[in-house]
């Protein structure tokens, strides 16, 4: 190609204005963070939130369109669908509770600097560019941007040895992780000819007298699967999580659990759905697999653990599991069932996010200074002592168990009802029974905050920590008694812009 | 009007759980109020109820989750009507008899929560509203055994949690495979069980499989054996007030289930289960009345004896005869009564000895006259005897079965027999020889315990000596299903 005659992509600004809202906070936060004194307490995470709500307001105002007229921004870049604004939203808004969670901690442990909250806004950044691509390639620059930034985040705690511990065997995993994923991208190079997804899909679906090399295809789907399922935890690829999550402070744990898992399982359906359509029948079987695997390894082994975080670790790895049932069930092709999986997993996601941000915010606040004490028993007795505080983490805990009339079962509901309406009875049949294993553990919790008793002081929660956890309450039982106006929203959410 | 039996105790759970804080002297008051008002309302209900008819009446139907096909769908029939009358009395009974000892305004707030739970399955007319309600009853009960149970109380309600939830997780995938796979006939999807029951064909293979993830939830809560590992640990554990719900209604959610959801909508399979199911009744039988025979603790035996109980019902609700299943229906609404009666009457022999051993127990008729006599009526009552509502149940139950389960049944009149002697046994071992040091000073039973005692006792004997009232009220639903299931 001549230089000369070079054309550059059009910029719709507009429909980039939430990502250019995230990078302008996190910069202006990082230049003049590092140029003035020590900013007032409070004041950080204030303009953090305002930055991650103003992007998330901005991608609200472009539903509508987005929904009307779905298309590619930047040269074929980054979609532009309900599927993208949904995660934009949901990353940004994680940003917002994440922020105001990570704030409590900050000032309690005497931690507060700039670089926390601008990595959480690039940690957004990434975790948007790299669900919404439709360019392998671009999911890939996501990917590190989301990576690096966490890899960070979860050494942050530079008093703790843990925390560091987290960070570099995050870093190294998840360097190994990336390499796979780039391999993967290489390969399905190799054979496409392109790294576009809709193109990539295209190619493959020309089936007739092409010649065409299936095993290098084959491997490289199931590397890049790999790469996708390291960062969304899925057995066998978990096993970095429950230490990260440990050594992490609390709210970051909170903030991966959340943005960090819905980025990456956003990703594995755009990219399995948009680029791999004509290959469903080969990696449906593998989803299964692994989806049952990472069901009842989440289980089984959450409810051995004695750590609150580690718990809550493998069960976020279960929850992950319930994610994959949906996107089996959208694997299915020709059946109603392709757009119900998808919606199913992005309402899994978003009800999800809600309910992890709050239990971490609420679990940050019980394990006190340094988030030394993180077993069960500290957990003893907060019924009596913080009667407020136990009753909001028991609902997150409740609704993440899957009872009635929270969110929690509308979305194992969601995903449920996606599988048996695509045939997948025995996956969906797995998925029930792992959510009863995984309800001794939150019972657990339950148990030691009412049931037994044990003196001690009441834990005080911060303002900025009480908005989070009224916001994911009032979330988790809204879309649990009344769940018509957000089925509404889902109803819209499964197309993909190519 | 249905709905009102559903809302009241649920908004005065949220009342008592929030105002009680800044009026703890209000509390008891609200609980009082809003579960006798609940009885009001069914007893109203059972006034206007058109004996005549076996379709559902006052029926309640708006949209709930459009985009699904789930609504709010209430309605009752002759199979529920006692169901719910029960479950409205024995609640405001419990809140005014029984006293939890500590922390009333959470306990309060959880057993009206569970009776907006327990009202709510009895009332469902829509499968997913249904499940809802099932699961939910869960988690107030899990709260009253593990916060005001006796020693092992966590672990029993952590077992009673997980039992249930089990049992029922493979109900919900049955239940949205029902709706799908019945899309096509019934034109929508659609969660209600009129309309399924209507136009929704199931081959013999998918009926037989839905049936089975219904039943198992539902075998479960009766419970059957094998499953029923955690009622006796729930029971024996439960404070008095939460034995007396668990046993007096709780576990009729499972055989009325059988009968509206897993009868009811697969017809077929439940032919074509029914040996199971009655040699599973059969086994539950003797078996829980043997191990009520060989049990040291009271609590215990009685708990025992639910299990014996229950199987007499899952045999009559198989037997699918007219006689059978009126049987088993009017000896749910029996077994509430009676065994609750003796779950209370344990409680106050617990309150007063701060122990249940049977061995440590002895004299009680001769220091208290009228606890005995009363303890007699109810026992009696239990064990079937004639002129007692017991026997009303059992004998329809015994009759319609050996026409269909012959030898089953001839096992099962052997349960009569054994009943009479571990309740007798036990009687005797704690009533009567001389009362010893520790068992003189046992106090007779209070003005208020009598009372409540006397609600019971009318029942027992009324039910036992004029039950056409209930059994013509049962008639046409239980023709009504007793056809559909001939039919299908």
């Amino acid at each position: 190609m001549d230089v000369g005659t070079f054309a550059a992509p059009a910029v719709q600004w507009w429909a980039l204005s939430p990502l250019l809202a995230l990078a302008g906070t996190a910069l202006a936060i990082l230049v003049v963070g590092a140029l003035t004194p020590p900013w007032r307490a409070g004041l950080l995470p204030l303009a953090t939130a305002t930055g991650a709500g103003a992007a998330a307001t901005l991608a609200a105002l472009q539903w509508t369109t987005a929904v009307a007229s779905p298309t590619t921004l930047v040269g074929g870049a980054l979609a532009w669908d309900p599927y993208a604004v949904l995660v934009t939203v949901l990353v940004s808004g994680s940003v917002v509770l994440g922020s105001l969670a990570l704030s409590d901690w900050l000032w309690r442990e005497r931690a507060e600097t700039p670089e926390a909250h601008a990595l959480l806004l690039t940690a957004a950044i990434g975790a948007i560019v790299m669900a919404n691509a439709t360019d392998l390639v671009v999911t890939f620059l996501g990917l590190e941007t989301l990576s690096l930034s966490l890899y960070v985040l979860a050494a942050m705690n530079r008093r703790r040895t843990e925390s560091q511990e987290a960070g570099l065997k995050y870093f190294i995993l998840g360097g190994v992780a990336s390499a796979f994923f780039l391999y993967g991208v290489a390969l399905t190079y190799g054979v496409a000819g392109t790294t576009r997804l809709g193109a990539i899909s295209g190619e493959l679906g020309m089936s007739i007298g092409v010649p065409r090399n299936d095993v290098l295809l084959l491997v490289g789907v199931a590397m890049v699967l790999v790469g996708l399922a390291f960062k969304a935890s899925l057995v066998p690829f978990h096993s970095w999580a429950p230490d990260v999550y440990h050594g992490a402070p609390t709210p970051i744990t909170g903030f991966m659990a959340s943005a960090g898992k819905a980025a990456a399982v956003a990703t594995l359906v755009r990219v399995m759905l948009v680029a791999y359509p004509s290959r469903a029948d080969d990696w449906r079987p593998v989803l299964w697999a692994v989806g049952a695997l990472t069901l009842l390894g989440g289980a089984v082994l959450a409810i051995v653990q004695v750590d609150v975080k580690r718990m809550l670790a493998y069960s976020s790895i279960g929850h992950a599991g319930f994610m994959l049932v949906g996107l089996e069930a959208a694997g299915h092709r020709g059946a109603f069932a392709e757009d119900a999986g998808a919606a199913a997993v992005a309402g899994y996601l978003a009800i999800y996010a809600l309910l992890v941000l709050g239990t971490f915010a609420a679990v940050a606040l019980v394990v006190g200074e340094g988030d030394a004490a993180t077993t069960v028993d500290v957990f003893q007795g907060l019924g009596r002592r913080s009667p407020w505080l136990a009753s909001a983490l028991t609902v997150l805990l409740l609704a993440q168990a899957g009872v009635p009339l929270t969110s929690g079962f509308v979305a194992k509901f969601g995903v449920v009802r996606a599988a048996v309406d695509a045939g997948s009875y025995w996956l969906a049949g797995v998925a029930m029974l792992s959510a009863v294993v995984a309800a001794y553990l939150y019972l657990r919790l339950v148990v030691a905050m009412w049931l037994r008793d044990a003196a001690g002081p009441a834990v005080a929660v911060p303002p900025a920590s009480r908005v989070v956890l009224v916001v994911c309450v009032a979330a988790t039982l809204g879309i649990g008694i009344v769940p018509g106006w957000f089925l509404d929203l889902l109803a819209d959410v499964a197309s993909f812009a190519s | 009007m249905l709905g009102a039996l559903i809302l009241v105790p649920a908004v005065s759970a949220l009342v008592v759980a929030l105002v009680g804080r800044a009026r703890p002297e209000w509390t008891r008051l609200v609980a009082v109020v809003s579960s006798v008002a609940t009885l009001a309302v069914a007893v109203r209900m059972l006034a206007e109820f058109d004996p005549g008819s076996a379709a559902f009446q006052f029926v309640e139907h708006r949209a709930w989750i459009a985009q699904w096909g789930i609504s709010w769908h209430l309605g009752v029939d002759g199979i529920s009507l006692f169901l719910v009358v029960l479950t409205a009395l024995l609640f405001p009974l419990v809140i005014v008899g029984v006293d939890p000892h500590h922390d009333e305004r959470r306990y309060l707030a959880w057993m009206l929560l569970l009776e907006a739970g327990v009202m709510g399955s009895f009332l469902s007319l829509d499968l997913f509203l249904f499940f809802v309600m099932f699961e939910i009853v869960l988690v107030p009960m899990y709260f009253l055994i593990g916060g005001w149970g006796y020693g092992e109380r966590i672990y029993a309600a952590t077992k009673f949690f997980i039992f249930t939830m089990a049992g029922s997780a493979l109900m919900l995938v049955g239940i949205v495979a029902t709706v799908v796979l019945a899309r096509d006939e019934v034109g929508a999807v659609t969660f209600s069980l009129p309309e399924l029951q209507r136009a929704a064909e199931f081959s013999v293979a998918e009926g037989r499989w839905l049936f089975a993830s219904f039943a198992l939830a539902f075998a479960v809560k009766v419970p059957l054996v094998p499953l029923h590992t955690w009622l006796p640990d729930a029971h024996t554990q439960a404070p008095t007030g939460g034995s007396v719900i668990l046993a007096g209604v709780l576990l009729k959610m499972g055989t009325y289930g059988l009968l509206r959801f897993a009868i009811g909508l697969f017809p077929e399979a439940a032919r074509w289960a029914s040996p199971l199911f009655f040699t599973l009744a059969v086994v539950g039988i003797v078996y829980g009345a043997i191990a009520a025979t060989m049990q040291r603790d009271l609590k215990r035996l009685v708990a025992y004896s639910s299990v014996a109980h229950l199987g007499f019902i899952v045999l009559g609700t198989f037997a699918l005869t007219t006689q059978a299943v009126s049987g088993a229906v009017i000896q749910m609404v029996n077994h509430g009564v009676s065994t609750g009666a003796l779950f209370l009457l344990v409680g106050m022999i617990s309150d007063r000895r701060h122990t249940r051993e049977i061995d440590a127990l002895r004299g009680l008729q001769h220091v208290a006259p009228v606890f005995a006599g009363t303890f007699t009526v109810v026992m009696l009552s239990s064990i079937g005897v004639p002129g007692l509502n017991g026997f009303v149940g059992e004998f329809l139950v015994l009759i319609g079965s050996f026409g269909p389960a012959r030898w089953w049944t001839v096992v099962a009149t052997t349960g009569v027999v054994l009943a009479a002697l571990y309740l007798l046994w036990a009687y005797q071992r704690v009533f009567h020889g001389e009362p010893d040091e520790a068992n003189r000073g046992f106090a007779e039973m209070t003005w208020r315990e009598g009372a409540l005692m006397s609600v019971f006792v009318a029942i027992i004997v009324a039910t036992g000596v004029y039950p056409a009232p209930m059994l013509d009220r049962m008639r046409p639903s239980v023709d009504a299903l007793i056809a559909r299931v001939a039919g299908g």
